[in-house]
């Protein structure tokens, strides 16, 4: 009977991956078509023959996989990114970001949706801590003296990565619509109103009018959840790849 | 992580094992002749550099003596035809020793394999963080105050924290210089932070000013943050936590 069922396993398993499916999802010379035993051209293959590849080179030198040089910092910055993306797409299913809608949303979502507290919290909780990894991270470098040649541009990159971030966190932060949303945005615009010159002119593109209202919302919304992430995407994706093409991680110091 | 790979230590045990043996073989053994020369075909001479010729002839000389050296290597025996496998004629033209035309910058580094020795830190630290996250927020509900009011101005109203420091300068400067210009000369710096300093050197201790300024800066805004977060009350007046309480929302 077990032998039965585990020759039928087999089957499947071979049917499986002789597909067209499998085939052009795992290439030659993948470890899915194969198996794995532990070799050095296994070791490039786990790597050379996935997605990894466009971030991560085969080998790294050694000194840059201690945990006590990069402390994790820009890895973990960018695996927050994604915690923020994935709890921010389910938080979007129960929100609608209208003066009238907005706050009771957020409150039937912590009080009726199930999980809708949790991941409220984890995405507030996770982007507050998302700014400060990557304000470590910039330290981190700095300290390192990585921001050198060949890298300055990279550096350039992080620094507006890092603005990035401030401004995906403070859009976030009036959506919940309530008393300490609308005072700190109040508060933000105002200062961002002193723009020398065009200072107005800055106030209303950022309020969507003279004062935060409903449109005001809506403008933030679209903001926090498309473009901003949208933009920090190809900074991110540039920031990767000049990882790679300036020869990797910087040091030893 | 500075565990060698078990592949590299077998490697280097045979190697060693190799050249154990190999020292025992081949005690005395004569250096390996230099590459076998051809013999010239008579009619090809008049084309060939008469020095080579002659290099060509006294290595051969030396061949025919090499296998009788005691445990030497055999050397291989010359061709017996002049052609090569498409009836092409093969010839010594010249031989160029490395390193007389390649120079070589680039040093040999310790490498160690993404897989497993990264992804696995990696994994590690995104699982850390996840479980940091999920515990600290089961437990620590993310503020919801009652709904925006326009009309009712909390005292104090605060930016977010990150913030905190520009309007912590709004008290001592005009706004456009707390709120514009000292925070986008800092920024702008920060950008030119690597076409300002053209010291080359990574080591902290060899660039004593550029880690001092850059410390200063960061606890210039750490200091205001913390200012602005914990000591500042109603009509954001400077207050201590432990006497009149949190004025904080995060």
């Amino acid at each position: 009977m077990g032998g039965q069922l585990g020759g039928k396993a087999s089957d499947l398993m071979g049917q499986m991956q002789g597909s067209q499916a499998w085939v052009s999802i795992f290439r030659p010379g993948s470890i899915f078509r194969k198996g794995y035993t532990d070799s050095p051209r296994n070791r490039s293959y786990v790597i050379m023959n996935s997605v990894l590849y466009h971030l991560h080179p085969v080998k790294v030198k050694r000194h840059g996989v201690r945990v006590s040089y990069t402390l994790c910092l820009g890895g973990l910055s960018f695996f927050l990114f994604i915690l923020l993306t994935v709890t921010g797409i389910f938080l979007m299913f129960f929100y609608r970001p209208t003066a009238a809608q907005a706050w009771d949303d957020i409150y039937i979502l912590q009080t009726e949706v199930a999980f809708g507290l949790l991941v409220r919290n984890i995405h507030r909780w996770g982007a507050h801590l998302m700014v400060l990894t990557v304000f470590l991270h910039m330290a981190r470098v700095f300290y390192h003296g990585a921001y050198k040649p060949p890298r300055e541009f990279n550096w350039v990159i992080g620094v507006i990565l890092l603005t990035l971030t401030l401004l995906l966190s403070f859009t976030g932060y009036l959506l919940p619509w309530d008393q300490l949303a609308l005072w700190a945005v109040t508060v933000g615009t105002n200062m961002m109103g002193f723009t020398p010159v065009f200072g107005d002119q800055v106030r209303f593109v950022l309020l969507s009018g003279v004062e935060i209202g409903t449109d005001t919302l809506l403008r933030w919304y679209v903001l926090h959840v498309l473009m901003l992430p949208f933009v920090l995407i190809i900074f991110l994706a540039v920031h990767f790849w000049r990882v790679r093409k300036d020869g990797g991680i910087s040091g030893p110091l | 992580m500075t565990e060698i790979p078990e592949h590299l230590l077998r490697r280097a045990k045979e190697a060693r094992e190799r050249l154990e043996g190999g020292a025992e073989g081949a005690a005395g053994g004569a250096p390996p002749p230099e590459t076998p020369p051809p013999e010239t075909p008579p009619g090809d001479e008049e084309k060939i550099p008469a020095h080579l010729l002659d290099r060509a002839r006294s290595a051969a000389d030396q061949a025919s003596v090499a296998p009788a050296a005691p445990g030497g290597p055999v050397a291989p025996a010359a061709p017996s035809a002049p052609t090569g496998p498409g009836g092409h004629t093969q010839r010594l033209l010249t031989v160029v020793k490395s390193g007389s035309i390649q120079d070589v910058k680039a040093m040999p580094q310790d490498r160690v394999h993404v897989w497993p020795h990264l992804l696995l830190g990696e994994f590690v630290a995104s699982l850390f963080i996840t479980a940091f996250l999920l515990i600290f927020s089961v437990f620590v509900n993310a503020p919801l105050l009652e709904l925006a009011n326009v009309n009712e101005t909390p005292n104090p109203s605060k930016a977010p924290w990150y913030f905190l420091g520009l309007q912590e300068l709004l008290t001592m400067f005009h706004p456009m210089v707390a709120g514009v210009t000292i925070p986008g000369i800092a920024l702008f710096l920060l950008i030119l932070a690597p076409y300002i300093d053209r010291n080359k050197e990574n080591a902290p201790e060899k660039r004593k000013f550029a880690v001092s300024l850059m410390t200063v800066h960061l606890m210039f805004w750490a200091v205001l943050v913390m200012i602005g977060s914990f000591f500042r009350g109603p009509g954001f007046n400077f207050i201590f936590p432990w006497n009149d309480g949190l004025f904080f929302d995060f």
